[in-house]
């Protein structure tokens, strides 16, 4: 088995992040590898950022990556992603969710919010992937299922998209909204 | 197949393998999950939020002295409220085995300090076990009880952050019935007198000699030998760090049981290696130590003792490596700190608040504490949970002392009311203080993730219990001034701050609606008006004057005109009324 891989994923307090890293997770853990799998509690979920952080390989010491180490940066709000980019490869993949939440200082208005930032990651990062996943889920019926079509994004861009990760997410979330969700898996694989 | 667990969902388990019987804790980051996890286990472990972490300590105590196997957990700090039962039954010794979790919180991610309670083990006498992920959080949990019981001391699982919140792989196995040990009584065991105290001291140290023994021959504490010019000395996460960097380049002394240490073994491991590194989260607890025993080693020189320890520090400190990174302009992502939600039941209170002049607000440990930020800026002290009445009390005494004409309000949630505001309060009325207390009832412990509360009316195990009437305790406690009010309305936030700020006796106002986030309870339904709706911006109306965002609501924004996002909005009304040009308006009721 090859180096333990690194998957950073950066959003903001309700979209869904813990939820879809526990699917990544789960479904890597099936295959048999070895996973480790951090997030950050507390504070986050009063609008503050969130972070979960995924490695995954044949034996996994440390469940934080460091700076320069992700192999994967998935954000589902795009000047989060500007803000752990720090933590990418310098030659590693970004997914952006093209989708800002507006934060307090920028709501006050004391700080316009950065609308030019996927300009400014595609100034910086080489292989990026912009989705528009809120776009996507809404036209499936509900944007709540942005984290799972950028869950798909993800697996198809880690080519790990061989698990059965329909059968993970069933296990995963509530019954009614199984076919939603795996349509939105298929969605964002395909947006790749 | 192993399952993945976080550290909390996995000491919990271990509660359940090792036969536990009685758990107790009160909510706190990081530690909240492992309770919430027991509550699975039901049918054979009682457990309960506490009020306070004495108490949990108290009643896991209790457990023990008659014969269960017992648990009791907390965040860091909460080990500072529980530390006066812990230190005498370290004196004691137990009955049925006696373990406490403190989940330290490195890096600050969700408290007010980052103290290393090890030093609680080497002050109070009792070992000290230290997991280095969730499968280890586990099994060191079963065999924290089997020390114990095997050296009659109570023992401290110590665990991070980031123990308690990675989720690892662990190999679960059946629970083990261990009943409950006979209780007799025995009055020289565990009466702490004087006369007891003055032998349970002598024996206590006799133990901890035991315990070093043990210390030296248990896995617990087990060494990993590869190339031996570099010898690494670690415990808890920073084993799983160290390892990151080093790989096998490196030999490790992967300490388990931190104190007492296994200082013999170590001092052979010591004379193996060429360089021995220390590499610890926080404080040198393991340096000092090992460096007062005259074992020369590297550690607190290179690895800063602030903050959360990462691979990263770790490789910049010892290997002189940075890591390779895109070049980035920090100043484009804009900060993002939490604040109070859309709706919260505490803002329209805060921003009556922050509009009286010469008043001191002192705060205290919750959701509330987000108070003190932009633009609400209505809070001027945050120390610990329940200070805002009894620090708040000391200020309003001090400036009547000293002829300062200045009022002090101090705001307490009711979770932390229950935990330690009520001494407090008793404090203020029988020393005939004046300042005004005000208990934000949001009807649930919020900031920790929606714990029961004495408040609230469910157990920790989904059981109606008695609820306890804040404004019953308030006036039983003396306090004959006692408002009630909906905070969502501003003008009766504003006449109850009014009233008590201009009386001379104790005063307390309750703001009473529930957590916006909250999982309303059908008793919530009965008492408030939940009917869902929104507010909405009239454009025509809107002249931007900007009055609405100084509320601090997330769902407000500004372009030509204020915006409300609707997918944020609960319809709490409190921008609605403070528009000056009544531009605002409910709708989808």
């Amino acid at each position: 088995m090859e180096k333990t891989k690194n998957v950073l994923l950066v959003g903001v307090g309700g979209q869904g992040i813990i939820l879809a890293s526990k699917i990544l997770s789960q479904g890597l853990i099936s295959a048999g590898y070895d996973v480790k799998m951090s997030e950050v509690h507390g504070m986050a979920q009063r609008g503050g950022s969130v972070t979960t952080q995924v490695r995954f390989g044949e034996n996994v010491h440390s469940p934080i990556i460091g700076k320069g180490q992700a192999d994967i940066i998935v954000a589902f709000e795009k000047m989060e992603a500007y803000r752990w980019l720090g933590y990418l490869k310098p030659d590693g993949i970004a997914v952006v969710n093209d989708y800002a939440i507006p934060s307090a200082p920028t709501l006050s208005g004391n700080v316009p919010y950065p609308e030019t930032i996927i300009d400014d990651i595609a100034a910086v990062v080489k292989n990026l992937t912009v989705v528009k996943a809120a776009d996507i889920a809404v036209e499936l019926g509900n944007i709540k299922a942005q984290n799972i079509v950028l869950l798909g994004a993800l697996l198809k861009a880690m080519a790990i998209d061989d698990i059965d990760w329909e059968n993970v997410l069933a296990e995963n979330v509530k019954e009614k909204f199984v076919p939603l969700n795996k349509k939105a898996l298929a969605e964002g694989m395909k947006h790749l | 197949m192993k399952q993945l667990m976080t550290g909390n969902e996995a000491i919990a388990r271990g509660c359940y393998e090792a036969g536990v019987t009685l758990t107790a804790a009160y909510p706190g980051t990081p530690s909240t999950e492992i309770l919430e996890n027991m509550a699975q286990y039901k049918k054979d472990i009682y457990s309960e939020w506490s009020p306070n972490e004495k108490v949990a300590m108290e009643v896991a105590i209790g457990g023990s002295i008659a014969g269960a196997r017992s648990l009791a957990a907390m965040k860091h700090v909460g080990v500072n409220v529980a530390a006066d039962p812990i230190f005498t039954y370290a004196y004691t010794g137990v009955n049925g085995g006696f373990v406490f979790v403190s989940a330290d919180d490195p890096g600050l991610h969700s408290s007010q300090n980052e103290q290393d309670n090890r030093y609680y083990g080497k002050a109070a006498k009792f070992p000290v076990i230290e997991p280095s992920n969730s499968q280890e959080a586990k099994d060191f949990t079963k065999e924290a009880f089997e020390i114990s019981e095997k050296f009659d001391v109570p023992v401290m699982l110590r665990v991070t952050t980031r123990i308690c919140h990675s989720k690892t792989p662990v190999e679960t196995s059946e629970r083990q019935e261990v009943g409950i040990k006979p209780y007799e009584k025995n009055i020289s065991k565990f009466v702490a007198t004087p006369a007891n105290g003055r032998i349970m001291h002598v024996l206590l140290e006799k133990k901890l000699i035991e315990l070093e023994k043990f210390s030296n021959e248990t896995s617990l504490n087990r060494i990993e030998w590869n190339d031996k010019k570099i010898g690494i000395v670690t415990a808890g996460v920073a084993y799983q760090y160290a390892k990151e960097v080093f790989g096998d380049t490196a030999s490790y002394f992967k300490v388990g049981l931190s104190f007492p240490m296994p200082m013999d073994k170590i001092k052979s491991f010591a004379k193996e290696v060429d360089t021995l590194y220390v590499i610890e989260e926080l404080e040198p607890f393991m340096e000092e130590q090992m460096k007062a025993n005259g074992i020369e080693c590297i550690g607190k020189e290179k690895i800063s003792n602030i903050g959360e320890l990462t691979p990263n520090v770790i490789e910049e400190a010892l290997l002189g490596k940075t890591p390779e990174m895109l070049e980035l302009d920090d100043s484009k992502a804009v900060g993002r700190p939490p604040t109070m939600c859309a709706g919260c039941p505490h803002r329209g209170f805060f921003y009556e608040l922050s509009r009286k002049k010469n008043v001191m607000v002192t705060g205290d440990i919750g959701c509330y504490t987000l108070g003190s930020a932009e633009p609400l800026n209505a809070m001027d002290t945050c120390i610990c949970m329940g200070a805002s009445i009894s620090a708040g009390h000391g200020a309003q005494m001090a400036f009547n002392k000293n002829g300062v004409d200045k009022k002090v309000v101090g705001v307490i949630g009711d979770s932390t009311f229950f935990h330690s505001g009520i001494t407090g309060l008793l404090d203020i009325v029988y020393n005939k203080g004046n300042a005004v207390t005000v208990i934000l009832d949001n009807r649930i412990t919020g900031m920790t993730g929606h714990q029961e509360n004495p408040g609230t009316g469910y157990t920790l195990m989904g059981e109606k219990a008695p609820v306890i009437d804040i404004e019953k305790m308030v006036r039983a406690c003396g306090v004959e001034d006692v408002q009630t009010i909906n905070p969502l309305t501003l003008k009766e936030s504003k006449d109850a701050i009014d009233k008590a700020l201009a009386t001379d006796e104790p005063s307390v106002i309750i703001t009473k609606w529930p957590c916006v986030l909250k999982e309303f309870s059908q008793e919530d339904y009965e008492e408030f008006d939940l009917t869902e709706s929104i507010c909405q911006v009239d454009e025509e109306k809107c002249t931007t004057c900007k009055v609405c965002g100084k509320v601090g609501c997330p769902a407000i924004s500004f372009g030509e005109k204020a915006k409300i996002d609707p997918t944020m909005c609960v319809g709490c009304e409190v921008c609605l009324q403070v528009c000056p040009f009544k531009a605002i308006e409910k709708v989808g009721e």
